[in-house]
């Protein structure tokens, strides 16, 4: 009550200026302002907090987040390159997040690792980690933004995937390229073909110049910039083109699937 | 004339003009549903990575998990956005922020302080907004504009990276989201309790006079 009290307007009367409020208020008004008041009441306490269920919240939200894929399709820039860094802008160090902890992640030896390739492309054979690193590697530093909310600045080194495409001959009038990944819940995200083509989408094997530790997702790890850190899969260990959507690991428990920053 | 006349005899139920008019009624419980709508699911997507050494109780959040909250948050965006634009268009085209919130004088706004500290406010005619309600009323509109810009540059800090770059890069953005959220909750509060303590404002914002 007392506490009440305080958020008083000093000076006024609060009883006297209920009275003055229910005078001015014409009959009709008054039945109505406690109707609604009654009714609203009486919708929360009869379903709690599943106020939206009778409509079903959540096929609403799916459709909408559909919507939000198209958008984000829609206001995508092939052409806008994701922020560049300078080496001392490197967060150091460097966070390691999966839904595993790290002692558990995938513990790969690059001697007996595949990279396999299937789906719509010319070329379905599988590469050794030795025959990917001959292929030319630009590097990158850039932001990478988790769908948590943080966000750190790495180095990343590795293949355009465009050129890599390009080698395998993959029809890039495909929807998507859908990367799997070697840890035990068989992790995997679909990436939209556009933003496999985008100039920065990369085939990472190194990060911070030394080959990628297993932290990072070694032996390989699809490094995009333009998306969350959720589409940037590691430990990858096959893609397939094609023009099926094929779901993903977080994609399929709810967070949007196109996920462009 | 026959308004003129209606108002010298009953100023609190004169029928010639509405104290809020339909569209400002609408577009504001449009807008009260989507802010809450908005806090409560900002509050768990916070609660992912706090920017403060606090997180929301899961009683006064929205979408039960990061996922579910991002799934409400980017959903009633929409809501925010278009009714937001809907609002400033509408207030600019009827000329209702210039005759309603401007001119706001900083000697105003100090003797209206001043005023509703020692009680001498008064709110005898709903339809005028004393220094203190502009000030607040035109500041909590820059405040959302502010909102929804920040939370574009975190949603988009590639594809609008010159926005984002403005609020002084992605990390950064984030703190300004907070900031002007912090901002909504605090009026919304003084907001509340005030339209509670005139309850003929609030009648006036249901069904007009």
């Amino acid at each position: 009550m007392g506490r009440l009290r305080s958020l008083l307007i000093p000076g006024v009367d609060k009883q006297l200026l209920v009275r003055d409020a229910v005078k001015v208020m014409p009959d009709l008004a008054r039945r109505r302002f406690i109707a609604g008041g009654a009714s609203f009441g009486a919708l929360t306490l009869l379903t709690g907090c599943n106020v939206f269920d009778s409509f079903s919240a959540e096929d609403m939200l799916k459709q909408i987040s559909k919507f939000n894929d198209g958008v984000q399709d829609l206001i995508f820039n092939p052409n806008a390159l994701a922020p560049t860094f300078p080496e001392s802008a490197i967060t150091k160090p460097f966070p390691f997040n999966a839904y595993y902890e790290l002692d558990d992640a995938p513990d790969i030896n690059g001697k007996d690792w595949k990279f396999e390739v299937r789906g719509l492309v010319d070329n379905k054979k599988s590469w050794t980690l030795e025959e990917l690193y001959k292929l030319p590697q630009v590097k990158q530093i850039t932001r990478h933004i988790c769908v948590e909310g943080w966000s750190a600045i790495g180095s990343w080194t590795g293949t355009p995937l465009r050129d890599f495409l390009k080698i395998v001959g993959a029809d890039t009038r495909a929807k998507y390229c859908w990367f799997q990944c070697g840890d035990s819940e068989g992790y995997n995200s679909p990436l939209d073909m556009r933003t496999a083509l985008h100039p920065q989408t990369q085939m990472t094997f190194k990060f911070g110049d030394e080959i990628l530790p297993r932290a990072y997702g070694y032996p390989m790890k699809v490094r995009v910039p333009t998306k969350l850190g959720f589409k940037n899969p590691k430990y990858v260990i096959s893609m397939e083109v094609t023009n099926e959507y094929k779901g993903g690991y977080w994609e399929d428990q709810g967070y949007n699937s196109f996920s462009g920053s | 004339m026959s308004s003129l006349a209606a108002s010298h005899e009953h100023p609190a139920l004169s029928t010639s003009k509405p104290i809020q008019p339909g569209w400002v009624r609408i577009v504001h419980w449009i807008n009260a549903l989507a802010m809450i709508l908005m806090i409560m699911s900002g509050w768990q997507i916070y609660n992912a990575s706090p920017l403060f050494n606090f997180r929301f109780s899961s009683n006064i959040t929205l979408g039960g998990w990061l996922g579910g909250a991002l799934l409400w948050h980017f959903a009633a965006m929409w809501l925010l956005m278009v009714n937001g634009l809907v609002y400033l268009a509408l207030g600019f085209a009827t000329g209702r922020f210039a005759n309603k919130l401007l001119p706001i004088t900083p000697a105003g706004v100090i003797s209206d302080t001043k005023a509703a500290l020692t009680g001498k406010l008064l709110h005898d005619d709903l339809s005028k907004y004393n220094y203190v309600q502009k000030l607040l009323y035109a500041g909590i509109i820059v405040v959302g504009v502010l909102i929804v810009l920040s939370g574009l540059s975190i949603w988009k800090p590639v594809q609008l990276q010159y926005l984002t770059a403005l609020f002084g890069g992605y990390d950064v953005a984030r703190y300004v989201h907070f900031i002007c959220m912090a901002a909504i909750v605090a009026f919304l509060v003084v907001h509340v309790a005030l339209a509670l303590l005139v309850p003929k404002s609030l009648r006036a914002m249901i069904i007009g006079r």
